[in-house]
């Protein structure tokens, strides 16, 4: 007998009424985004032509273009991650594939959920105390170095949960014909964790590329005449011309602004939408 | 329980008082028991009577489970584990195939190639020989021997644990352990690696846990009988599936009166 009881009528309901909520939700956290971006390229359309991105900035910022504040954010973020992605991965490789639970893993576990919470602005003052002090002076080094401190968490965390993504039996068959971890690890779980891995660190590219604080003190400038020419030199970086044409009190034109911002939003969307593509590739390639 | 003091055979597994906790929880207590080239050893048993962690013991891949705890002393082929110092080497010796097939995310000829590689073997020719012979051994040749390149987590359930087989084979073990290998496959399948066990046992000694103690009375030539972690009775099978065990508890295991 399958009459409709009330229950089952009220059950449909609930279920039906619980999904539009969900999908409202989710239309609204869209909105906000799209609504963001076509603002921004609006307000930028006067400015946004090739020569703003590959031309100084004139006249005290009130003309010209971005092209080392985009230089500089590439240097900061490609040293930053040159320095936290090897040493995050190989600490999220041994935390996740070697350590066994004791006091120790607790502590550095412990370390790092409380590292990824610490405010940039204090590892800005970090930085400043002690990467500045060995490099000298503010530069890119020791901006890229506290740029590093605050993604290594995150990338430890990110590379782990790809690492333990892959199943234990896995691991386990290896081990039990005779293959060692680090076998293990080389032929097993690194090629079916990497997709996850990568996707982790490139998520951090956009972090790092956006921040202003941690490198406010230890390594960008507010107006530098050339680009820099290594890792000693200070350098301008977008996030940190933004902050200042901004904070100019209206000297600066509109569109300049918001053309800077819609650099450092459209540098963001490319490389996440680099990582989803890299990840459809490996998925393509998923092997269980 | 009285501990031998004779020295191990110089093949197959001598077990002498092992006992093993998991933390303060004891799960096995005590066990003393014997396996020879030439024979099948069945050891059957309730759930969590500790025969899945006896076989962990042999080739130490107990020590993987964290807080685990072994006492006693069990030698393979006359060596003793504990000593053992390439871990590796030992886990060669012992062919391992647990209850759920597992293909590594590989194709079949990297699945099966995968242990004699990890142990330093390259050459083409030697490998391909080590492939066929292995697929041939577990049965599963003729069905993959045109799609070798296929992903070894692609084949079906049966196929898949031929293939674990295969490839706890492949290192050309003197010792081979089987944890309830019929779980996860069909009744002709079972029946085709049964005789491959038949045949093997010539060769090596081959350890069989089952739950199916039909399965145990059809190929074992000794059993030994485990509840909650203790060694109730170890003998012929002829004796303890026989009118006469020594155990009473045997004696109502065997015939589906508990367990």
């Amino acid at each position: 007998m399958f009459t409709e009881t009330p229950v089952a009528r009220k059950n449909v309901a609930v279920n039906r009424a619980m999904a539009i909520l969900f999908l409202l939700m989710t239309v609204a956290i869209v909105l906000p985004l799209l609504g963001i971006l076509s603002y921004l390229v609006v307000k930028a359309a006067p400015v946004l032509d090739i020569e703003f991105f590959t031309t100084f900035p004139k006249n005290n910022m009130k003309e010209g273009g971005i092209y080392p504040a985009i230089v500089g954010t590439f240097w900061m973020v490609t040293v930053s991650l040159l320095l936290s992605a090897p040493v995050g991965i190989l600490a999220a490789i041994y935390l996740n594939e070697y350590a066994r639970e004791s006091w120790f893993t607790r502590i550095v576990n412990l370390a790092v959920v409380n590292l990824a919470g610490v405010p940039s602005i204090v590892h800005a003052l970090f930085g400043v105390g002690a990467f500045v002090l060995i490099t000298g002076r503010p530069c890119i080094l020791a901006a890229s170095m506290t740029l590093g401190i605050m993604t290594l968490p995150v990338i430890i965390a990110s590379t782990k949960q790809a690492l333990a993504a892959v199943p234990m039996p896995f691991r386990e068959a290896c081990w039990n014909v005779g293959a060692t971890r680090w076998q293990t690890i080389r032929t097993i779980v690194l090629p079916n964790s990497i997709s996850g891995i990568l996707t982790g660190v490139i998520l951090q590219v956009s972090r790092a590329a956006g921040e202003t604080a941690p490198i406010l003190f230890t390594g960008a400038v507010f107006f530098r005449r050339e680009l820099p020419h290594s890792l000693h030199d200070q350098s301008m970086t977008l996030s940190m011309h933004l902050f200042s044409i901004a904070t100019q009190g209206g000297q600066v034109p509109e569109a300049i602004q918001y053309g800077t911002a819609v650099a450092l939003v459209g540098l963001v969307l490319a490389v996440n939408f680099t990582s989803i593509l890299l990840r459809i590739y490996f998925r393509s390639r998923k092997k269980w | 329980m009285v501990t031998s003091i004779l020295p191990p055979a110089l093949d197959g597994v001598d077990a002498r008082d092992l006992s093993v906790w998991y933390g303060t929880r004891k799960v096995l207590e005590g066990i003393t028991f014997d396996a020879r080239r030439g024979e099948i050893l069945g050891i059957i048993g309730p759930a969590s009577s500790g025969k899945s962690t006896l076989l962990k013991c042999v080739n130490r891949t107990l020590e993987l489970v964290p807080y685990s705890r072994m006492t006693g002393t069990l030698f393979v082929e006359g060596m003793d584990v504990a000593r053992i110092t390439d871990v590796q080497a030992l886990r060669r010796k012992v062919g391992m195939v647990f209850p759920l097939p597992v293909g590594l995310p590989l194709s079949v000829y990297d699945n099966v190639a995968y242990a004699p590689r990890m142990a330093g073997l390259r050459r083409k020719v030697v490998l391909d020989e080590i492939v066929e012979k292995s697929l041939r051994q577990a049965a599963l040749w003729d069905e993959v021997k045109d799609r070798l390149n296929l992903l070894g987590t692609r084949l079906s359930g049966g196929q898949q644990q031929r293939l674990t087989i295969a490839r706890a084979l492949s290192h050309e073990p003197e010792i081979l352990c089987l944890d309830e290998f019929s779980i996860a496959v069909d009744p002709v399948t079972t029946m085709k690696i049964e005789d491959v066990l038949v045949d093997l046992k010539k060769e090596i000694t081959i350890l069989l846990v089952t739950n199916l103690v039909q399965q145990a009375r059809r190929l074992a030539d000794r059993v030994v009988f485990l509840n909650a972690g203790k060694l109730v009775e170890f003998g012929k099978t002829e004796v303890l599936f026989g009118e006469n065990p020594r155990e009473r508890l045997t004696f109502d295991y065997v015939r589906g009166k508990f367990g």
